[in-house]
């Protein structure tokens, strides 16, 4: 949790940002208060018909009119019947609206996540981010929707019966005067005490889910290590943490329910005492403190269900908070105005004196100046952490550098939209990344033009199209996650082919052939040699044997490149590179 | 519900004083009314205040016990659900940590994920809800049932005649809105998974710009959990209003029928009203009991998710050895005919036959999915094997208590995992081990000088690593196989992404430091294992060839043309 998250939102900006997902619908709500305020009438009309009804009986023994029974209970069979149809419609409604108002806001978030920058994914933990587009949203939901309606079809019997009080005794509405306040501060008080409660609740729970999600996914390795009890106990740890502040926020948030009740019976009370004075002093009938009483009720009620669904919203608004932090997270920045689509490039790339580090206090590139020219293949070598990946991160600008630019073609990147400078790439990634679904699709991916004639043919240039072929799908096999069908060097093969499938003037290959062995990265390199004619070819490798093709070969020591050369220009002198190369069997 | 019946026992007591104080404040807070209509009824006709401040005093004291009461009973609620909801997730989440590895594999990893989180979740809602609406509602039920059979037992059994027809459609619309809760969540699971691999797959998706079909992608699975959730809402929706329908019609019929039994005589007008207001109440309490059913049966999807897992054998797991006395003068490893196949997939191994003295080295070469994790895999019993035998120590594995066949490993997996914490307890990993240990792990995996930089020990490890590059990872992970001196060594590719100079001053500190550890080396550069005195080399699960590297130059085409184009490396360091 960033310390932004901490400082809390202010609840009016949490509404004001939720009412436009409702307002998008205003129509149906409006249809639904009226259809409610109509089920009400209609509600009412049965006890008024069976009214009718038992005039009729009271007639006594023997003078009952039957047929006026009848008449008036076949009347209430049809207005129950009629209310019950408009319900159903209500609730149908509602639910209309609650799913889409869920469905836009899971593909905001969603939306959002796409747009931010590479980092964000780096610094926060996934289970926190599925917390957030599940729970957090489902919680909002829940009390949103329903309850707002609610709270508009009862605000009119408040003020109906409010009229109705006010003209029986205006004296006696001053009770209300001091309970209606009452309750208000009340609710206000004990959920001005809770939201800290709830918000942590959300948080907590998000902190958990982050926990259990690395610690099922990290699972092999803590069974090989025996660490089945010691993890348990610290998820034990989490799960109370988690279960007390769901407690906690319930302890005092389940409060507000029965203190407002509480408020409500003494107002009560309080109107039977007043109601005797005034009658004693004649201000009063008995009949009418007893119809006030009724319509007391009918005020109150609402207002009860309005300060249980402020406790509830307490939990809405925590968890919208949490929601909203996400919309709110800075997305990569816009590309500057006028940027211009480089489609094709020719491939020539040059970094002046480029400075970078992920945190602004700790710089891993100091000054790196670099041209590379137009079809070569530069080799990246180094020892480990001396900052290889972070070039990739830099070309395909997932990051930005703190100072100097980077060219393309002559272009400062900065000056290309996003999309066109990525798309002259292609890239293959360390950590190979396959998504649910079939072979095909996860080849295709990078090019939607691509026909299965094109994904076959990588395929066999990757020499990875028979070992599809004995799939029992064959191309329309599909990944399952973390399906153990296929193994690392296999998913390595298929991104690879993904990646040669788009035509792309530049690639990037991060560490790509670690997983391959030897006869079938040959065969790859082969493959991706004739492929690469013409084109710009970065290789980020440890494999000296993959390097020594390199136009140009680039030996990086503490982010710093300390020497350039072709293999054998370089293998000539004392150079690190040639410790580096000697050092391989050793 | 079988779930619910074992968790919730342990609390009968406490839910039962709960309920108990919950009743006491329902009654109190019903008795206001009745002293309110007593009050303006007979008590300020008379004229005098007297009484009137007395049975107003008696209001709100009642007011006030119904206010602690509710709120007593309420916080007593929330402390069983909590108490639950924890007992629930972690017997959850202690299966999932001794469910064997083939099971997991058909669960899939973000499946369990979902069961840890949301599912006990929607159960601990479910358990705090419940025990609120449960008590008033039947309450109100029995009581509104009890005043009218008092009345007149005739009208009684016209309104109960509805109960049935209730209860039915309840029934059936519940069991099919259960079964359509259990589509929403595979649904949820779909959207959670899309959201998952973009948030792993964000390079990949970012360097081919395709955040829009990525958009569109989660679109449809966002679309499709709406409409199952639309679905099983609907369904659920249908009862209420059905409900109150028919009790609706009830009341008309007991309209009719207390008007003939009026005519006749046999009952009054004043009964008739008193049942309409019962009936209310009967209504409203029936209303709040299919709240509960409708929550209860998304919890009935939910708990069935959790038993599930719950009811999932332990397999592979042994609390204790099998075993009496270990055979003298045994291998240390011996692969006896060991054939494996997984559940799904074509790769497995056939027939592999080997031994290995304590302290040798096995290094395992072949083509990516030739089976070479795999004899890792079944070696550390993860997976048991069709046929064969495996022994350590002349003992077969599946002899071992598991945890003692574990402790005798140092593994690195194939892209292994780091977790969110301190260098230090990523080395550990929650074993005894010290500082001093610690160090001269990191030593060894060429790792002390990078964990200097980043801040000793202590400095943190991000989530999955993310703060630490591919190499660094890999020695971290070294160290951590390294530090508790194991009897077993295994490094599955776990020095892939170093540089050949590291990687060859590791081998060294491994040969120096390990002797007496067996080693098993798997890795793709033949410089890694062509010093172990035996190597294997495997081609689609099967054995290719075994022996020494000298052995294998010799006899082993496939081994020769790999070694070859490494060797190729070496002649032009000579150059």
């Amino acid at each position: 949790m960033s310390e932004k998250e901490r400082t809390k939102m202010k609840k009016t900006a949490i509404l004001s940002r939720l009412m436009p997902y409702l307002l998008k619908h205003k129509f149906l709500l409006g249809l639904c208060v009226l259809l409610t305020i109509g089920g009400n009438l209609l509600g009412l009309a049965g006890p008024y018909f069976s009214g009718f009804a038992i005039d009729a009986v009271e007639l006594g023994e023997g003078y009952v009119d039957l047929s006026e029974v009848w008449y008036y209970a076949g009347l209430m069979a049809v207005v129950y019947l009629l209310s019950a149809g408009l319900s159903l419609l209500l609730s149908r409604l509602m639910i209309v609206v609650s799913r889409r108002v869920v469905n836009r806001m899971r593909q905001d978030v969603f939306d959002k996540l796409t747009m931010l920058p590479v980092g964000y994914f780096d610094t926060h933990q996934t289970g926190d981010i599925l917390s957030r587009i599940s729970y957090d949203i489902d919680t909002i939901n829940t009390s949103l929707s329903n309850d707002l309606v609610q709270v508009f079809a009862s605000s009119v019997t408040v003020i109906g019966s409010l009229v109705m009080m006010l003209a029986i005794s205006p004296l006696l509405v001053l009770v209300f005067a001091v309970t209606v306040p009452l309750s208000i501060f009340l609710t206000k008080k004990l959920t001005g005490f809770t939201r800290p409660l709830f918000r942590k609740r959300s948080a907590k729970l998000g902190e958990l889910n982050g926990f259990v999600e690395e610690m099922i996914s990290g699972q092999k390795t803590l069974r090989a290590y025996g660490q089945e009890e010691n993890t348990i106990a610290k998820m034990e740890e989490k799960n109370s943490d988690t279960a007390e502040a769901y407690y906690k926020a319930d302890y005092y948030g389940s409060t507000v329910g029965p203190s407002v009740n509480f408020v409500n019976n003494l107002s009560l009370s309080l109107v039977s005492f007043f109601g005797a004075v005034l009658y004693l002093k004649g201000a009063i009938s008995i009949g009418n403190i007893s119809t006030f009483v009724l319509y007391s009720r009918r005020f109150s009620g609402p207002i009860n269900e309005i300060a249980n669904i402020i406790g509830e919203l307490q939990s809405a608004f925590s968890a919208a908070e949490r929601v909203f932090r996400l919309l709110d997270e800075l997305p990569e920045p816009d590309d500057i105005e006028g940027a211009k689509e480089l489609n094709g490039a020719d491939g020539v790339v040059e970094l002046e004196d480029v400075h970078f580090g992920y945190s602004s206090d700790k710089e891993v590139i100091h000054g790196l100046s670099l041209g590379v020219k137009k079809g070569e293949l530069v080799a990246v070598v180094g020892p480990t952490g001396a900052g290889k990946t972070t070039i990739v991160n830099l070309l395909m600008r997932f990051y930005d550098p703190q100072s100097g630019r980077l060219l393309l073609d002559n272009n400062d990147i900065r000056e290309l939209t996003r999309r066109s400078l990525r798309l002259n790439y292609s890239m293959v990634l360390q950590d190979t990344w396959l998504f649910n679904g079939t072979v095909y699709e996860n080849i295709a991916y990078g090019n939607e033009t691509a026909g299965k004639e094109d994904v076959e043919r990588v395929c066999r240039v990757c020499g990875i199209h028979d070992y599809i072929m004995t799939l029992p799908e064959g191309y329309d096999t599909v990944l399952e996650d973390d399906g153990s069908n296929i193994s690392k060097g296999q998913k390595q093969l298929m991104t690879i082919a993904r990646a040669m499938l788009p035509e792309a003037s530049l690639l990037i290959l991060d560490e790509a052939t670690s997983n391959v062995d030897t006869r079938t990265e040959m065969q790859i390199q082969k493959a991706m040699r004739t492929l690469m004619k013409d084109k710009t070819c970065f290789v980020i490798a440890h494999r000296l044997s993959t390097v020594r093709g390199a136009d140009v070969i680039l030996v990086v020591r503490d982010g710093e490149i300390v020497e350039k050369g072709t293999h054998e220009g370089l293998m000539s002198g004392e150079t690190f590179y040639r410790q580096l190369y000697e050092a391989q069997f050793a | 519900m079988k779930l619910f019946t074992y968790y919730l026992r342990p609390f009968l007591r406490r839910m039962s004083l709960g309920f108990l104080i919950k009743v006491l404040g329902t009654v109190v807070e019903l008795a206001i009314p009745w002293i309110l209509s007593y009050t303006i009824d007979d008590l300020i006709p008379q004229g005098e205040m007297a009484p009137v401040i007395v049975w107003g005093g008696l209001m709100i004291v009642c007011s006030l016990l119904a206010w602690g009461g509710n709120v007593v009973a309420n916080r007593m609620a929330s402390a069983v659900a909590r108490d639950v909801t924890r007992q629930v997730r972690h017997d959850l989440f202690a299966k999932i940590s001794y469910l064997s590895e083939g099971r997991v594999d058909r669960f899939t990893i973000p499946s369990l994920i979902s069961r840890v989180t949301s599912d006990t979740y929607v159960l601990h809602q479910t358990v705090g809800m419940m025990q609120r609406l449960g008590v008033r509602a039947p309450i109100m039920l029995v009581g509104g049932v009890i005043v009218t059979l008092t009345l007149d037992p005739v009208l009684t059994l016209v309104m109960l005649a509805t109960l049935p027809v209730v209860g039915v459609i309840t029934f059936f619309v519940s069991r099919k809105g259960a079964k359509l809760f259990k589509t929403v969540q595979r649904a949820a699971d779909n959207m959670l998974r899309v959201v998952r691999e973009n948030a792993v797959g964000v390079r990949v998706i970012k360097a081919l710009s395709k955040s829009g079909h990525e958009r569109e992608r989660f679109r449809k699975v966002n679309d499709e959990l709406t409409g199952k959730e639309r679905t099983a809402e609907n369904t659920m929706a249908v009862i209420n209003p059905v409900m109150s329908l028919l009790l609706n019609l009830g009341i008309a019929a007991v309209i009719v029928v207390g008007a003939y039994r009026v005519q006749g005589g046999v009952t009054e007008v004043g009964k008739i009203i008193a049942f309409m207001n019962l009936f209310t109440i009967v209504l409203n309490a029936l209303m709040a009991i299919n709240r509960m059913f409708t929550m209860l049966s998304r919890a009935a999807a939910s708990s069935a998710r959790v038993t599930e897992v719950l009811d999932t054998p332990v397999e592979l797991y042994e609390e204790t050895p099998k075993y009496s006395f270990l055979p003298e003068r045994a291998p240390h490893i011996a692969f006896r005919n060991v054939t494996f196949r997984y559940d799904y997939g074509s790769f497995a191994l056939n027939n592999l036959d080997f031994t290995l003295e304590r302290g040798e080295t096995l290094g395992i070469i072949g083509a990516t999915g030739s089976g070479k994790s795999t004899v890792v895999r079944a070696l550390m019993r993860y997976y048991d094997i069709a046929e064969g035998a495996i022994e350590i120590d002349g003992v077969d594995i599946r002899d071992y208590a598991t945890v003692d066949l574990r402790r005798k490993f140092g593994v690195v997996f194939q892209n292994d995992t780091l977790f969110k914490d301190t260098i230090r307890e990523n080395i550990r990993l929650g074993r005894n081990l010290n500082d001093v240990q610690l160090t001269e792990a990191a030593r060894q995996a060429q790792a002390l000088q990078f964990i200097q930089e980043q801040g000793g020990l202590d400095a943190e490890v991000a989530i999955k690593g993310a703060n630490l590059s591919g190499g660094q990872k890999q020695r971290l992970l070294v160290a951590r196989a390294l530090a508790g001196e194991p009897e077993i060594l295994v490094l599955d590719d776990s020095s892939s992404a170093l540089d050949y100079r590291t990687d060859a001053k590791l081998r060294e500190e491994i040969r120096l430091h390990c002797k007496n550890a067996t080693k098993i080396i798997i890795a793709q550069r033949i410089s890694s294992i062509m010093h172990a005195e035996k190597i294997l080399v495997m081609e689609n699960g099967n054995v290719a060839a075994m022996g020494s590297h000298e052995e294998l130059m010799k006899n082993c085409t496939l081994y020769k043309e790999i070694s070859e184009s490494q060797i190729g490396d070496r002649k032009a360091v000579g150059q």
